[in-house]
């Protein structure tokens, strides 16, 4: 079921156009990425989507109706550019940023002891937030979101400034939130977490939507029918490589074992035969299918507009 | 439900500081203290006696000049100023007068010392010497000293101002040009000090980042009102503090120090009048007595509670108008260094109003002073100053009218320029950007 879409997205400034017709469309309960380089249209797309602003032209929908202004209630947002009030204190300051989402005090209260417990910095409640490392504020920052349970959360950029520990620990409680049901949105370079993270996944470069869908089909169709072959030692590498229907990359060789990089080049060739076929020339131990990752079809994409647009337009790359 | 939220911690972590706590302090004590040190000054006064040596070389002023309670006269005879000012330093002489032979015509003397003498050994020399040259001049020519006496004029003009209900009331031009100045410069003071406050709170919210967090709960105009509402509480509750411990602290210290302060003013009084001409003394300290009295009146008689409120209004209004506008100059910036250029037409209106304040003073009904109290970014300053002079009321009512609608517009179109400013980061911004601002879409 959707939850949230956005058709056909707008977005113009003074100079440059942030947002030129990007839709997007998020099911419920799942994970989505989204994706581009700096200064691609993520964060203009993510404050659309949070009514900070709003688009030129181009329609929002929450739970299949249209974006109304008290749905921020219902969303949790974690800005790229965050920050704290630094002379108030921890404590205060999660209230406060609770309370204007709607919590009371006292929901507020009891609500930031559990999690303020959960992450072990119960002791910093009467801090003053200047004293706190930004990992520290980093933390405190991601409780205030998710504090008031909305059912659709956004994060820009939410690793960008944590340990590898930290990291971690927010990993597994996005995963924690997706699995009570709750839908994420989140942006980052890291495609690494992508891959880990996110069900679907939008590529924005340039303004425009250049991919979007489930990130298992998107790696299926940019797979380029490469699969890896270990075999036992004594390969018949040289009687191998004379069949045309395939192409071996790679061959490389050690004490114990002989791998291969196998591209294949006619489509009608079947993998059960392709193996069949490799089976004849020597002991078989290990078989699989490369894929593209996220990082690869990435950048290829990224770069493939890029060309296609300066030879269109001719107009430089003001990034 | 959520601008009250804002209001109230921007009004408590303001309220809580130290600054605020130790402004709130110092500031009566100030006030206090300029209120009560000069009659302090006077009765604790331990200034020392200074001498002064004359040599009068036209032997008019024998022994004629009168001494005063720091200042007294010796006469040196048959010495050269040459001679004396060798002397000088082993002397306890605080300067050496010269009066030359022909003063009657020059009408000048000479006032040698190793120090710059102060304005009332100055002052005071001045004044002994003229009367007693014009009496000399007079004698020379035949007048009577007691017919000048009876012919001298001292008009004392009592203004009195005709209430509406047809009753009287004796004014003081004094008193009320005092009212106007402290009233105006309060005004001044108060938009200045509190705006600042706003454009500086604004860029904190942006420097540390924390604005996008608060925007995505709350709307911009919201977030801007209720800093805006937030600091004019702080303000109105400095001046309310100010103004009960003021009037605690006075009154505190003047039962502590002068437990009798009539008697004191009288006795200020006489020595005053003692450096005058006996004669002239018992007129003169009838006449202060009066005046004191005259004083308290003309304070009862001032209309405390439309001063007292325009003053409210006033310092709400202009404010606001100034308040938002300091808004929109904190989102345009980054840092406060870069606020120079935005400050400029903000701060001109308001230091031309304190620069105006002094010709209206003098003429509380002219056309600067009406113009200036209309014009909506001045009017704060300049009808405030007025108003103690009795303004009509169509002039009130125009100028609160102006005010009230030009803070609705610059509220709205720097509402325009903030919400854009607190997202734009490391961006130089000027003017032509701000214009364009004010065109976006929501």
């Amino acid at each position: 079921m959707e939850i949230f879409r956005a058709d056909n997205i707008h977005k113009s400034y003074a100079n440059h156009k942030a947002l030129d017709g990007v839709s997007i469309n998020v099911k419920q309960g799942t994970i989505y990425g989204l994706l581009g380089p700096n200064g691609a249209g993520k964060t203009s797309l993510i404050r659309i989507i949070n009514q900070i602003t709003a688009p030129d032209k181009g329609e929002l929908f929450f739970k299949n109706r249209k974006l109304k202004a008290n749905d921020i209630y219902n969303i949790g947002y974690l800005p790229e550019e965050r920050g704290l009030y630094k002379k108030m204190k921890v404590g205060e300051q999660a209230v406060y940023l609770a309370q204007l989402k709607g919590l009371s005090k006292s929901e507020a209260i009891k609500k930031l002891k559990y999690w303020f417990d959960k992450f072990e910095i119960i002791n910093w409640w009467n801090r003053k937030v200047e004293e706190l490392s930004k990992g520290m504020q980093q933390k405190i920052q991601f409780i205030v979101t998710i504090l008031h349970e909305p059912e659709l959360l956004i994060f820009d950029e939410p690793f960008s400034g944590f340990d590898p520990i930290n990291t971690n620990i927010l990993k597994t409680e996005i995963i924690n939130l997706k699995n009570k049901g709750t839908t994420i949105i989140f942006s980052t370079h890291n495609m690494e977490s992508v891959e880990e993270l996110c069900d679907d996944i939008t590529l924005i470069n340039k303004s425009k939507n250049i991919l979007s869908g489930n990130i298992n089909d998107i790696k299926q169709s940019y797979k380029s029918n490469i699969y890896n072959f270990k075999f036992a030692n004594g390969f018949d590498h040289l009687n191998a490589s004379l069949n045309h229907q395939y192409k071996i990359l790679k061959h490389a060789k050690n004490k114990y074992s002989e791998t291969l990089k196998i591209k294949v080049l006619d489509k009608n060739l079947e993998t059960n035969n392709l193996v069949k076929h490799l089976m004849q020339f020597g002991t078989l131990l290990q078989f699989n299918e490369t894929l593209p990752t996220m990082n690869d079809i990435f950048i290829k994409l990224v770069e493939q507009t890029n060309k296609t647009q300066t030879t269109d337009n001719k107009e430089p790359n003001k990034n | 439900m959520k601008i009250f939220l804002i209001l109230k911690r921007e009004y408590l972590t303001r309220v809580k500081k130290k600054s605020f706590i130790i402004m709130t302090i110092i500031g009566p004590i100030l006030m206090a203290a300029l209120m009560i040190a000069p009659s302090l000054l006077a009765k604790y006064d331990n200034q020392k006696v200074k001498t002064i040596a004359v040599i009068d070389d036209s032997m008019i002023f024998y022994k004629s000049l009168p001494n005063s309670k720091y200042i007294k006269f010796d006469y040196i005879k048959h010495q050269s100023i040459d001679k004396f000012q060798k002397n000088f330093p082993n002397t306890d002489y605080y300067a050496l007068l010269f009066i030359p032979k022909n003063i009657l015509a020059s009408e000048k003397v000479q006032l040698f010392s190793n120090k710059q003498p102060g304005i009332d050994v100055k002052m005071q020399i001045i004044n002994t010497l003229t009367d007693n040259i014009e009496k000399i001049k007079l004698l020379k020519k035949n007048i009577d000293v007691d017919v000048l006496k009876s012919v001298k004029t001292d008009i004392k003009l009592d203004t009195i101002k005709w209430t509406d209900d047809g009753q009287t009331e004796k004014t003081s031009t004094e008193i009320t040009t005092v009212l106007s100045m402290i009233s105006g410069l309060l005004i001044y003071f108060f938009i200045f000090l509190y705006g600042a406050q706003v454009m500086r709170g604004v860029i904190e919210e942006k420097t540390s980042r924390i604005i996008e967090v608060i925007i995505s709960s709350v709307k911009p105009f919201k977030l801007m009102m209720g800093k805006i509402l937030g600091i004019a509480l702080v303000g109105l509750t400095q001046f309310v503090l100010w103004i009960i411990l003021t009037f605690a602290l006075v009154n505190i210290s003047q039962s502590i120090f002068m437990p009798e302060p009539e008697y004191i003013q009288q006795e200020q009084a006489q020595s005053i009048l003692s450096t005058e001409q006996t004669t002239q003394q018992d007129v003169g300290k009838n006449l202060n007595i009066q005046e004191v009295k005259d004083m308290l009146s003309v304070a009862k008689a001032i209309d405390w509670i439309v001063i007292l409120g325009s003053f409210l209004f006033y310092f709400i209004g202009g404010y606001l108008l100034y308040a938002s506008l300091f808004a929109a100059v904190g989102s345009a910036v980054d840092s406060e260094a870069d606020t120079h250029q935005f400050m400029m037409p903000i701060t001109i209106p308001l230091i031309l109003s304190i620069v105006m304040i002094q010709s209206i003073l003098t003429n509380p009904d002219g056309q600067i002073a009406f113009w200036g109290s209309i014009i909506p970014l001045t009017s704060p300053v300049i009808m405030m100053a007025r108003i103690p002079f009795g303004v009509p009321y169509w002039q009130v009512i125009l100028s609160m009218a102006i005010l009230i609608i030009t803070f609705l517009l610059t509220t709205k179109l720097a509402s325009k320029i903030y919400r854009t400013g607190i997202l734009m980061y490391g961006k130089k911004v000027n003017y032509r950007e701000l214009w364009k601002w004010l065109w976006y879409k929501n």
